[in-house]
């Protein structure tokens, strides 16, 4: 996978922050998941979370507290000092139908078995039961060729990541892999343009936002 | 959480100072290698009123706190052998740690993360591995050189959990600006502690 379209710097920060929506952070891990290059920079930012942390002023702790660990500790298995790390495939993500882990907790391990609902004949969608407290929602689209979402901006961040097919906007060529990460000083008009079905993950910050954009959004556009 | 100030706090980062030498990564891998008690109790000492002190600032009470931090420190024992010292230190590894457990706690919903099993990837051997506590005095002097409108973002995102629209209310400016403060922070702290070696 040759992904050409990063994390926003200040994204980063924020998943490794933590201060980020369920749903941002979702498709925020499931790109890192996907890029090597980002899995590098977000060990940088997660370093700030490190060093704050050694730096805070020790709170107070119960007396008895180190006790109850250490005795925790008893009850749990006794397993060999170093044990060995799942084999991974290294491949995993080669397979542009296989799913980032992260979105597996929602949706098991293929993209085949998600169930859609129409907004229109060529346009899906499957909504993703994140919770969060601004209400951000999270939920995969499913575009067919040619078709085009209307133009829109947004006043918070949105984040897209494509996660079979390709669709292209005013910014660039989105293919499996990259993340579009957009705040509302973009305008843009995505229009898919693989030749299967294009499949993402999008996630926006207030619901309300995207509501309206899903209201209006996606009128399909035949043809190139 | 939200009757505290907008990064009232700030000051404190100003605050930070390098804590004594220790090597927290080797006493991690010996909890790792050989379950040993007492790297664990070494590390607990230190870290445990850190984490707990981090989970406070979340806006959590303080029975939950204790909970959450007691909770954390036992994955420190459970994950101990997913930890790789080329990968992180020690005291980011356990904000990570702290972080998840805090979230799941609040969101009763798993925090996505990226997947501690996929940080098996071939270790950089170009990057030069040294000891946590020389990495961490450098980052520490690195954020306290941040201008403060720098240093508050930062704070705020990691102290208070605030979301960037979130901080863009807080303060009254504009989300754009608030991410470019972020990134020039993070740029910022990130260059300093790679080129100041
Ligand atoms: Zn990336």
């Amino acid at each position: 996978m040759n992904v050409k379209h990063h994390l926003d710097e200040a994204t980063l920060v924020s998943y490794a922050a933590g201060s980020m929506s369920q749903a941002m952070a979702l498709v925020v891990a499931c790109h890192i998941a996907m890029c090597p290059k980002c899995r590098e920079r977000v060990k940088d930012s997660e370093a700030i979370g490190g060093m704050l942390l050694e730096g805070l002023q020790p709170a107070a702790i119960k007396g008895d507290a180190l006790d109850s660990v250490l005795a925790a500790l008893d009850n749990e298995p006794s397993v060999n000092a170093a044990i060995a790390p799942t084999e991974i495939h290294r491949d995993r993500a080669v397979d542009a139908r296989s799913v980032p882990a992260p979105l597996q907790d929602y949706i098991g391990g293929s993209l085949d078995t998600v169930e859609w609902r129409t907004i229109v004949p060529g346009v899906y969608y499957h909504d993703l039961p994140c919770k969060s407290e601004r209400g951000g929602v999270s939920r995969l689209l499913r575009i067919a060729p040619g078709k085009a979402m209307l133009p829109h901006s947004h006043d918070g961040n949105e984040l897209t990541l494509i996660l079979q097919g390709s669709f292209s906007d005013e910014v660039g060529r989105f293919t499996a892999g990259d993340i579009a990460d957009l705040d509302g000083d973009i305008e843009h008009q995505p229009l898919v343009d693989s030749e299967v079905d294009c499949i993402c993950l999008i996630a926006t910050e207030a619901p309300l936002k995207f509501s309206t954009l899903l209201g209006k959004i996606v009128q399909p556009i035949t043809g190139f | 959480m939200d009757n505290k100030p907008p990064g009232d706090e700030v000051e404190n980062i100003a605050m930070i100072r390098p804590t004594t030498a220790q090597d927290w990564s080797a006493l991690l891998e010996r909890v790792a290698e050989e379950r040993d008690r007492s790297s664990f109790v070494q590390l607990f000492q230190h870290f445990a009123p850190r984490v707990k002190s981090y989970i406070l600032r979340l806006g959590l009470v303080e029975s939950t706190a204790e909970e959450i931090m007691q909770e954390t420190m036992l994955s420190v024992w459970r994950k101990a052998h997913l930890y790789h010292r080329k990968k992180a230190s020690a005291s980011t590894w356990i904000f990570t740690l702290a972080r998840n457990q805090s979230i799941d706690w609040m969101r009763k919903q798993k925090y996505p993360e990226y997947g501690l099993e996929e940080w098996h990837e071939e270790p950089d051997d170009s990057k030069d591995e040294c000891a946590d506590s020389v990495l961490t005095d450098r980052m520490i002097k690195a954020i306290n050189t941040l201008p403060e409108n720098q240093a508050q973002v930062i704070y705020m995102s990691f102290f208070e959990g605030r979301s960037h629209t979130d901080i863009s209310d807080r303060l009254g400016v504009p989300l754009g600006s608030v991410k470019s403060r972020i990134r020039l922070a993070s740029e910022k702290l990130k260059h300093m502690w790679r080129d100041d070696v």
